[in-house]
C-alpha cells in the first residue's frame, strides 16, 4: 500500500500555494492535514500527480473572530477546536463536536477547511459549515470569491471548487448569547464515520424559541440543512414532544443513501433519534 | 519458594518496549521486494496474462516442478483439492494470488504490479450456503460436485426414543457472521539466500515454523536440510498464521531461482482479502427437553463455509468436525444425532481462528438454554444446573472424556459476583426508566492441550500434538531450553522460564528458552489449540526434572549425601541434613569438567523430553450486563465476569491477559466483526473503515474470577487458557441482549448483533404489537 | 518513481541525512532510511496506530505524512523514550501492568500516551479513554493498557515540577 510516484511542491504563502495549483492545473492537489487523502493515495484510489503542500504557507494559519465571523484558515487544525475558540455558543458548539471527529492523532493534523474541501458525506465540520450557513473563501490567481455553504456541497467528494481553487478560509457566523446547541452522532465505534447525526442550534428567549438552525448529516451525498423544520421550530416552546415531532417529520423528508454498515431504512429510522436527540441537547 | 504462580513480569517485554523487537519486516533490510497481483475476480477462467516489457514478474508458468497444496485427511467424506500456488488455468476468490512481481522496494513493486494485466473469463460466484448447496449449484472445485469437501455424522443408539419423549422441542437456527483474526502485524517473510550453500533462511511471521518447513520443502521438493524458517517475534497471529500460505511457498522458490535475498511484507488490503477467514457458519438444531428443563437429545445439522481451499496441515475439517464432536458442550445429555459439512464457496480460504467453532457452539447452546427455559418457566440459571456435567470423568455422546472441571461451581461464580437479585431490582428501575439493561450467561468448555490420538482420530494425514524439549543447563549453571512450540506473543517463554525454575532452583532469569527456529529447536508443532502451556509446559517439567536428578546426583556425590537428600533452590543445592550447600554454578561445571568423578550420571547435563498427552478440560461462565439503546439498537457493555478455572496456574497475570484478549475478541464476533462479500464475490469490508475491531471505547473492564480444579490430566495441572475467553464472550452478550429487550419478546440468533440488527428486530415487534 | 529529495529528518534529537521520493511516508522513512524499525506499521490508512510517533510533540500517524514534509520538525519514536537503560515511566508501568503480549502495537500506544500526557498531565480517565481509543491492539483488550496508561501518568504528575512555586 504504497502511494503512486508523484511530484512534491511547498509553497511558503498563499500566494505561492494558489500558482502552483494554477501552474499544474488537474495534475495539482493541494494537502493540508492529508488525513483522508494519504489514506487514499496509500490504497492508489487518489492519484495527484503533483502534491502542493500547504504546510509552509503560514499566512494560512490563522483562526479569529472579525467582523461578526470566525474566520478559519487553510492551516487550522481539528485539534485547535478541543477547547472553546472563540467566546460564546459557537466556541462550546465546536468543543462539543469536534470530539466526535475521528481520532485524537488525527485531529492533530487533519484541518478544517481540508474535511470541506474532501466532502465526505459523514464528515462533522461539512454539517457543522451546511446548518450554520457558512461561507468558504476560494482562491485562484485570478482572485478569491465566496461560496456560501449552501452552493459549496455538490455531493460526495465534490464540492464548488475548481481544479485551479483554493480553499484558503471557512467562515461561521458568531452566535448571540442565547443560541445554545446540540450534537448528537451515532456509528458503530468509537471515532468511527457517522452513521447519521445532526446538529441543532436553537436561539431561545423566554422560553421560546426564538431562530433555529437544524442540520443531518451521513445520510445524503451530503449534509442537509431542514430549514423548512427550522421555521417549525421558531415560536415554539420547548418540549419533548415537538422535538419528537421534528424528528419524525426530519425522518419523513430524507432519502437516505445506504452502504453496508446501514441501510437506507435504518438510516431513516435513525435520523429520527439523531434529530430528536440534538434538539433534546439543545435545549436543556 | 516456587515461582509457579506468580505474576512475574515477562521476560519478552524489555526489547519489545524499548522498539527493539525484531519482527519480519524488520529484518527485511536490503531484500528486494515481491508484490503479489491478485484476482480482481472471485471466480473464473484465466485467458492469458499481460506482463509488461520490463520487470522481473513471474506466474504458475514459470514455476516448473512444483506442486499444488493438498492438505490431506483420511476420510470418506474427505475431498482433497489442491491450491496451486500461483493461479493456473482458474481463480475461485477474489484476492488469491496469480502472479509475484520483484523490484527493488515495495512502491517499485506495486508500480510493476500494475502494469500486470490478467485476462479472466468470468463466471457466476458461488459465496454463500443458499448457493453452493441448493440445486444444480455450480461446483466450485470440479472434484466437488455437490461443494461439500468434508462431511461428518453421528446418531447414538437410543436418540429416536429420547427425543420422542421431549416435553418441549427448541427448534433454533444460529448465524455466525465472517471474521478475521486480524492480527496487527500482517503476514510477511523475508527468505535470504546463501550463495555459498544454497540454502534458504525464511523468516515468517507464523506460529508453526516446523510444518511451514516440511510443507515448502514437499511442494517445492527439495530436502528439508535446505530450507531453515524462524519465527521471530510474531504480533500476533490467532490461528491465522498457522497454515502454509502459497505465498510463502512463491517466496522460497524467488529466493532459489533469482539467487537473492527477497521479502514479501503482507499490507492490510491483502490481509483481508487473502489471509484466512474464519466463522461464517449456520447451525440448525433442535433440542428435546423433558418438562424439568433437563436436556434429553440433541439434533443439529451444522454448516461450515470453509472457503476456496482447504488449509495446510489442518484442513478444512477443522471447523466442521470440531464442532460435531464438541456441540454437546457442558451438558450431561447422551442422545445425538449430529451431521456437519464443510462447503467450499469462491471466498477467501478458512483456518482456524481461536476458539474454532466452539464460540458457534457455545452460542447455540446457550441460546436454546435459553430459549428452553423461557418456554418452559424455568430460570435461565436453574435450567443450566439441570443440566451442567457433575461427575467426572464424564463421557460425551461423541466419546470425549472429560477430566475433573468445575462446571456449575463457576456458573455459581458468576452468578454471585453479578449480584443477580440486586441486578433484577436494578432492570426493573431501569426499565421503568425507560433503559433497557440485560444480564445473560454463557457456560462452555475449552477442550485443550490434546496430543497426538486427538488429530490421529480425526483422519489426519499430518497428526500434529506433540512437544519436544532439549534441555540443557551449561556450565556457567544457566539454562537452555529449546521447544518445538512456537509462541506468537502470548508470554510463553515467560511462563516455562518459571516452571523450569522451580524443577532446577534457578531464577527465571537465568532460563533462556529457544523457539521458532528449526535450526535451533526439536521437532514441534508451535502455538494453536491451546496446547503450548500444557504440553510444551509437560514436556519442559519433564526435561528439566530429568537434569534436576543429574544434578542432585552430582551434588550429592560432592557433599557426601544420598540424592534424595538435596533440594535445588536459590541457585544453591541443600543438603538439609548436613547443612551444606553447593552453587548449582560449581555442580553444572562439575557435570561437565569434572565428569569422570561422576561416571554413574555421565557428562553434562542436557536432556530431550516429550510429552503427548490426552488432552484436557478447561472450564467458565462468562456473565455480562449490557444497555441496549432502542432507539438506535446500539449496545453498550456496562459489566463482564469471568469466572475460569484453567487448572494451576503458571503465571496469574499471563493467564489474566490470555482472558482479556479473548474476551475482547468473543465481543468483536458478537457486536462488531463482519466480513462481508457481495453476490459476486468481491469482498466489501478490505479496510480497516469498514472492519471493525473494537478499541478501547467499546470495551468493558473483564472482572476475573479464578477457580482451581486439580486435574491429573495434565503433568503440570495447569490446562490451557488461550481460546476461552473468544468462545464464551459471544452467547454471554447475545443473551444479555435478548434478556434486555424481553419487553419486546425479541429473540436474537445471529451475530454480529449490528444496531441495524438489532433495531430492525425492535421495529418488527412494536408493529407486530401495534396490529 | 519520481525524482528524490535530499531530507533532514531530526529524530530523537539526532538528524538523518536521507534521500527519499516524495511518497515515502514518515512511517518508511524511519523504518528504511533510519534505520529505526521500533515504528511500526499496521494497516497504513491510519486507522490501527501502531506507527503513531510525535512530530513536534503532537501524536500523529506516521503512514499519513510524507518524510519530506517533515524537514525541519522534531520527530521523536519510540526509540527515544528511555533514558539509557532507564526505562520510561510508561515502559516501566507497561512492563509492571502487562500491558502489551504481541507488542506489536506498543511502540504506537507509547507514543499516543507520552503525547497526550505530556500535553494534559492531568487528564480525566474518561478523557484518556476516549484518546487510547485511538489506537489498535488484538492481543491484551486494553485492560491492562488503560492501567499503565493511568499508573504511569500519576507517576509523571509526580516527577513534575510543581506549576505554583
Amino acid at each position: 500500500m504504497k502511494p503512486a510516484p508523484f511530484e512534491y511542491v511547498r509553497p511558503s504563502s498563499r500566494a505561492e500555494a494558489v500558482a502552483a495549483l494554477a501552474a499544474h492545473g488537474d495534475d495539482g492537489k493541494a494537502i493540508a492535514g492529508g488525513q483522508s487523502l494519504v489514506a487514499a493515495m496509500n490504497f492508489r484510489l487518489a492519484r495527484p500527480a503533483v502534491l502542493v503542500d500547504l504546510n509552509g504557507a503560514l499566512d494560512l494559519d490563522y483562526l479569529r473572530p472579525e467582523g461578526g465571523v470566525l474566520r478559519i484558515g487553510a492551516l487550522t487544525r481539528h485539534a485547535a477546536f478541543h477547547r472553546p475558540v472563540v467566546e460564546g455558543p459557537l466556541g462550546v458548539l465546536l468543543a462539543r463536536v469536534v470530539r466526535n471527529i475521528a481520532h485524537y492523532p488525527i485531529r492533530q493534523r487533519g484541518t478544517f477547511t481540508g474535511s470541506l474541501a474532501h466532502a465526505d458525506p459523514a464528515s462533522e465540520w461539512c454539517l457543522v459549515s451546511r446548518t450554520l450557513g457558512a461561507q468558504m473563501v476560494i482562491a485562484n490567481v485570478g482572485g478569491e470569491r465566496v461560496c456560501a455553504a449552501a452552493d459549496f456541497f455538490k455531493g460526495t467528494f465534490t464540492t464548488a471548487i475548481q481544479a485551479d481553487d483554493l480553499l484558503v478560509e471557512a467562515r461561521l457566523p458568531l452566535m448571540g448569547p442565547n443560541w445554545r446547541s446540540g450534537f448528537f452522532e451515532f456509528s458503530r465505534r468509537a471515532g468511527d464515520f457517522a452513521l447519521a447525526m445532526s446538529l441543532a442550534a436553537l436561539e431561545i428567549e423566554g422560553g421560546v424559541i426564538r431562530a433555529a438552525r437544524l442540520g443531518v448529516g451521513g445520510v445524503a451525498d451530503r449534509p442537509l440543512r431542514l430549514e423548512g423544520l427550522e421555521g417549525q421550530l421558531v415560536g415554539q416552546a420547548p418540549s419533548a414532544a415537538l422535538f419528537a415531532g421534528i424528528g419524525e417529520a426530519a425522518r419523513d423528508l430524507i432519502s437516505p443513501t445506504e452502504d453496508i454498515h446501514a441501510s437506507a431504512d435504518y438510516r431513516r429510522d435513525l435520523i429520527r433519534t439523531v434529530v430528536k436527540r440534538a434538539l433534546t441537547q439543545a435545549a436543556s | 519458594m516456587s515461582w509457579i504462580g506468580r505474576s512475574l513480569p515477562r521476560l519478552e517485554d524489555p526489547s519489545l518496549l524499548k522498539g527493539q523487537g525484531r519482527f519480519v519486516a524488520d529484518l527485511a533490510q536490503g531484500a528486494a521486494a515481491v508484490k503479489f497481483v491478485r484476482s480482481p475476480l472471485a471466480a473464473g477462467a484465466i485467458l492469458g496474462i499481460e506482463k509488461p516489457d520490463d520487470g522481473l514478474v513471474f506466474t504458475a508458468d514459470d514455476l516448473v516442478g512444483v506442486k499444488g497444496i493438498r492438505p490431506l485427511l483420511h476420510r470418506p467424506d474427505y475431498v482433497p483439492v489442491s491450491q496451486p500456488v500461483l493461479a493456473k488455468d482458474r481463480v475461485v476468490f477474489c484476492g488469491q494470488a496469480v502472479a509475484a512481481v520483484v523490484a527493488e522496494d515495495q512502491g517499485l513493486a506495486e508500480d510493476l504490479a500494475e502494469q500486470v494485466f490478467v485476462d479472466i473469463e468470468p463466471e457466476d460466484a458461488v459465496v454463500d450456503f443458499a448457493q453452493a448447496l441448493g440445486e444444480g449449484a455450480r461446483p466450485v472445485h470440479p472434484e466437488a460436485p455437490g461443494n461439500v469437501l468434508v462431511e461428518g455424522n453421528i446418531r447414538t443408539p437410543g436418540f429416536d426414543a429420547a427425543f420422542a419423549s421431549a416435553a418441549e422441542v427448541v427448534a433454533l437456527e444460529l448465524r455466525s457472521g465472517r471474521q478475521t483474526a486480524m492480527p496487527l502485524e500482517a503476514r510477511g517473510g523475508v527468505a535470504r539466500f546463501d550463495p555459498l550453500t544454497g540454502r534458504v533462511t525464511l523468516y515468517a511471521s507464523v506460529q508453526m515454523p516446523h510444518m511451514l518447513r516440511t510443507g515448502i520443502a514437499d511442494v517445492l521438493g527439495f530436502p528439508e536440510s535446505d530450507l531453515r524458517v524462524v519465527a521471530p517475534d510474531v504480533g500476533g497471529g490467532f490461528g491465522q498464521k498457522m497454515a502454509l500460505f502459497p505465498e510463502y511457498v512463491v517466496l522460497v522458490w524467488l529466493a532459489r531461482h533469482l539467487r537473492r535475498d527477497v521479502a514479501w511484507l503482507e499490507d492490510r488490503r491483502e490481509n483481508f482479502l487473502a489471509a484466512a477467514h474464519s466463522r461464517d457458519q449456520v447451525f440448525q438444531v433442535r433440542g428435546a427437553f423433558a418438562a424439568d428443563g433437563t436436556l434429553l437429545a440433541l439434533e443439529a445439522d451444522l454448516k461450515s463455509n470453509v472457503g476456496a481451499f482447504s488449509c495446510y496441515p489442518v484442513t478444512c475439517g477443522v471447523e466442521p468436525l470440531m464442532g460435531l464432536a464438541e456441540l454437546p458442550g457442558p451438558y450431561r445429555f447422551s442422545e445425538y444425532a449430529a451431521r456437519s459439512r464443510g462447503v467450499t464457496t469462491n471466498t477467501c480460504m478458512m483456518a482456524p481462528y481461536r476458539g474454532v467453532a466452539r464460540p458457534m457452539l457455545t452460542l447455540t447452546m446457550e441460546r436454546m438454554m435459553d430459549v428452553a427455559a423461557r418456554r418452559l418457566g424455568i430460570d435461565p440459571v436453574e435450567i443450566r444446573r439441570r443440566n451442567l456435567i457433575e461427575t467426572f470423568p464424564h463421557r460425551s455422546p461423541t466419546g470425549l472424556v472429560y477430566d475433573e472441571g468445575s462446571y456449575g461451581e463457576t456458573m455459581e461464580l458468576a452468578v454471585k459476583a453479578l449480584d443477580l437479585p440486586a441486578f433484577r431490582r436494578q432492570q426493573a428501575e431501569a426499565r421503568s426508566a425507560g433503559r433497557y439493561l440485560g444480564a445473560g450467561f454463557s457456560v462452555f468448555s475449552e477442550r485443550t492441550g490434546y496430543g497426538t490420538p486427538a488429530y490421529a482420530a480425526r483422519g489426519m494425514d499430518i497428526v500434529p500434538g506433540y512437544e519436544l524439549v532439549n534441555l540443557a543447563m551449561d556450565p556457567s549453571g544457566f539454562v537452555e531450553a529449546r521447544i518445538g512450540a512456537s509462541p506468537h506473543g502470548q508470554g510463553l517463554k515467560t511462563s516455562l522460564a518459571q516452571l523450569i525454575s522451580d524443577e532446577l532452583g534457578v531464577l527465571p532469569s537465568k532460563v533462556r528458552v529457544i523457539a521458532g527456529d528449526t535450526d535451533a529447536t526439536p521437532y514441534g508443532w508451535g502455538t494453536f489449540a491451546s496446547r503450548s502451556m500444557v504440553i510444551s509446559g509437560g514436556a519442559c517439567k519433564i526435561a528439566a526434572g530429568k537434569v534436576a536428578e543429574r544434578l542432585k546426583s552430582i551434588a550429592a556425590a560432592m557433599m557426601h549425601v544420598e540424592p534424595e537428600a538435596i533440594r535445588l533452590a536459590d541457585d544453591l543445592a541443600y543438603a538439609e541434613a548436613t547443612n551444606q550447600t553447593v552453587p548449582i554454578g560449581e555442580v553444572a561445571r562439575a557435570a561437565y569438567h569434572q565428569s569422570h568423578r561422576y561416571p554413574q550420571v555421565g557428562p553434562g547435563l542436557q536432556e530431550q523430553a516429550l510429552y503427548d498427552p490426552a488432552g484436557t478440560f478447561s472450564n467458565a461462565c462468562h456473565a455480562c450486563i449490557v444497555e441496549v439503546d432502542v432507539e438506535t439498537g446500539g449496545v453498550k457493555i456496562r459489566r463482564f465476569v469471568v469466572a475460569e478455572d484453567a487448572g494451576v496456574l503458571i503465571n496469574p497475570m499471563i493467564v489474566d491477559g490470555q482472558i482479556h484478549g479473548g474476551v475482547a475478541q468473543g465481543i468483536a464476533n458478537a457486536l462488531f466483526e463482519e466480513l462481508v462479500y457481495d453476490e459476486a464475490g468481491n469482498l466489501l469490508t478490505a479496510s480497516l473503515a469498514d472492519y471493525l475491531p473494537p478499541t478501547i471505547a467499546e470495551m468493558p473492564s473483564i472482572e476475573i474470577e479464578h477457580l482451581v480444579t486439580y486435574s491429573e490430566a495434565t503433568i503440570t495441572r495447569a490446562k490451557g487458557v488461550g481460546e476461552g475467553g473468544t468462545i464464551g464472550a459471544p452467547a454471554a452478550v447475545i443473551n444479555a441482549i435478548v434478556d434486555a429487550l424481553s419487553p419486546f419478546g425479541i429473540d436474537l440468533f445471529e451475530i454480529p448483533a449490528t444496531p441495524q440488527r438489532i433495531r430492525d428486530l425492535i421495529r418488527n415487534a412494536e408493529r407486530t404489537h401495534h396490529v | 518513481m519520481s525524482d528524490k529529495h535530499a531530507v533532514t529528518l531530526n529524530v530523537n534529537g539526532k538528524d538523518y541525512r536521507i534521500q527519499v521520493e516524495p511518497r515515502r511516508t514518515l512511517a518508511d522513512a524511519l523504518r528504511d532510511d533510519c534505520g529505526l524499525t521500533g515504528t511500526h506499521i499496521g494497516c497504513e490508512h491510519g486507522v490501527c496506530g501502531a506507527c503513531t510517533v510525535l512530530v513536534d510533540d503532537r501524536p500523529v500517524r506516521s503512514c499519513l505524512m510524507f518524510a519530506v514534509q517533515v524537514e525541519g520538525a522534531r520527530v521523536r519514536t519510540v526509540e527515544g523514550l528511555a533514558k539509557g537503560e532507564e526505562l520510561h515511566p510508561l515502559q516501566k508501568a507497561f512492563w509492571e501492568k502487562h500491558g502489551l503480549q504481541c507488542g506489536f502495537c506498543t511502540p504506537g500506544f507509547l507514543m499516543l500516551a507520552t503525547g497526550i500526557l505530556e500535553a494534559e498531565p492531568d487528564i480525566s480517565d474518561e478523557d484518556l479513554r476516549d484518546v487510547l481509543s485511538s489506537n489498535l491492539c488484538r492481543c491484551t483488550g486494553y485492560q491492562n493498557i488503560i492501567k499503565a496508561v493511568c499508573a504511569a501518568a500519576s507517576e509523571m504528575r509526580a516527577c513534575q515540577p510543581s506549576a505554583s512555586l
